[in-house]
């Protein structure tokens, strides 16, 4: 993998503001340099909450750098359009991966990981990490 | 045989029986899920019949593989993946023919349904349009109408089953008492089939 070709990252949620300001949140925490491309895809494409398959797909085409794309989706039907898209195998990029991580906490491991030029698999590892960050 | 009308039919069948019946749909949503399913699926079909109308797709395993695309883009909730990849792999499983048997559609429906099972990971019991959809196809080879009694008396064993998928399974003990609202619109995608097949297809052999 080329070192200038980044993991690209997109974000789905049921709302569109909390994919925005999630995708805020990790880009002033990873800060300090290029931060990898990170889209967000939140709400249906009339702006309501629930999840677009449009949205998803284009913000996947829009990260894509060739180096692969991780998503990372909150719930119900964030998760089965997802997962549906990835069955079909023409919907997102060659390397789209469906990541089993906490949104915001993963969302910001995955950034920081991919924008220091981490592999698929390694941005996927930070990702699915942050499951053991315990707050008690 | 079923040739492609007959798949447009089914298509205009389920879209009108859900704009009929989405009020229903949407009350059964509010008990056990956020009360939008009825609104949900009306969008979704509204869309699948305006594209079949536009596109004109050729064959049976076209019509139903464009209807699903459909309603993953338009539905927004849960149930848009879930149709969407029903009818997109019974589509597929039927291939390029110009016209199947009803025990051709059976098995391809078969698969769908096999493709919801592992997108959901969800099974029988679980109250979910599953419980409307696997009994459905395990008498479809007898006749559409043995499968839409068997999709509305699975919908109907719902009620007393506790979820444990979706939205619903939150509710845990509170979910009882209440039909699934997936199962109750399964049950109309099915018994359209009965429908298209009514008028000009001379009910049957």
């Amino acid at each position: 993998m080329s070192e200038d070709k980044k993991v690209g990252i997109v974000l789905v949620s049921h709302s569109g503001p909390v994919a925005e300001a999630v995708v805020e949140l990790a880009r002033g925490l990873a800060a300090g340099g290029a931060t990898a491309p990170m889209a967000a895809a939140g709400g249906t494409s009339a702006g309501g909450l629930g999840t677009s398959a449009e949205l998803v797909s284009e913000a996947a085409a829009r990260v894509d750098m060739g180096a692969g794309v991780a998503l990372l989706v909150d719930l119900g039907s964030a998760v089965l359009t997802v997962k549906s898209m990835l069955a079909e195998g023409d919907e997102l990029p060659d390397g789209a991966r469906l990541v089993d991580a906490p949104f915001v906490e993963g969302a910001i491991s995955a950034l920081v990981t991919a924008s220091a030029g981490g592999d698929l698999d390694a941005v996927e590892a930070a990702a699915t990490d942050a499951y053991g960050y315990r707050k008690t | 045989m079923l040739d492609t009308d007959f798949f447009r039919r089914w298509m205009a069948a389920t879209a009108a029986a859900v704009d009929r019946e989405a009020d229903r749909l949407t009350e059964l949503d509010a008990a056990i899920g956020d009360a939008d399913h009825g609104s949900n699926m009306r969008r979704g079909f509204a869309a699948v019949n305006d594209v079949l109308g536009k596109e004109a797709p050729r064959t049976p395993g076209t019509v139903l593989t464009l209807a699903g695309r459909h309603l993953i883009s338009t539905v927004g909730g849960a149930s848009g993946p879930l149709y969407g990849t029903l009818l997109r792999r019974t589509g597929k499983a039927l291939g390029d023919a110009t016209e199947v048997t009803p025990d051709q559609l059976a098995d391809a429906l078969g698969a769908g349904v096999a493709a919801v099972t592992q997108l959901g990971g969800a099974q029988a019991g679980d109250k979910t349009m599953l419980d409307a959809l696997l009994p459905a196809v395990e008498v479809l080879g007898t006749s559409f109408e043995a499968a839409r009694d068997a999709a509305l008396a699975g919908a109907l064993g719902t009620v007393p089953l506790r979820a444990r998928k979706g939205r619903a399974s939150y509710l845990g003990e509170r979910s009882i008492g209440h039909q699934d609202p997936g199962a109750a619109s399964s049950a109309l995608l099915v018994g359209a089939l009965a429908e298209a097949a009514g008028p000009t297809e001379g009910g049957g052999e």
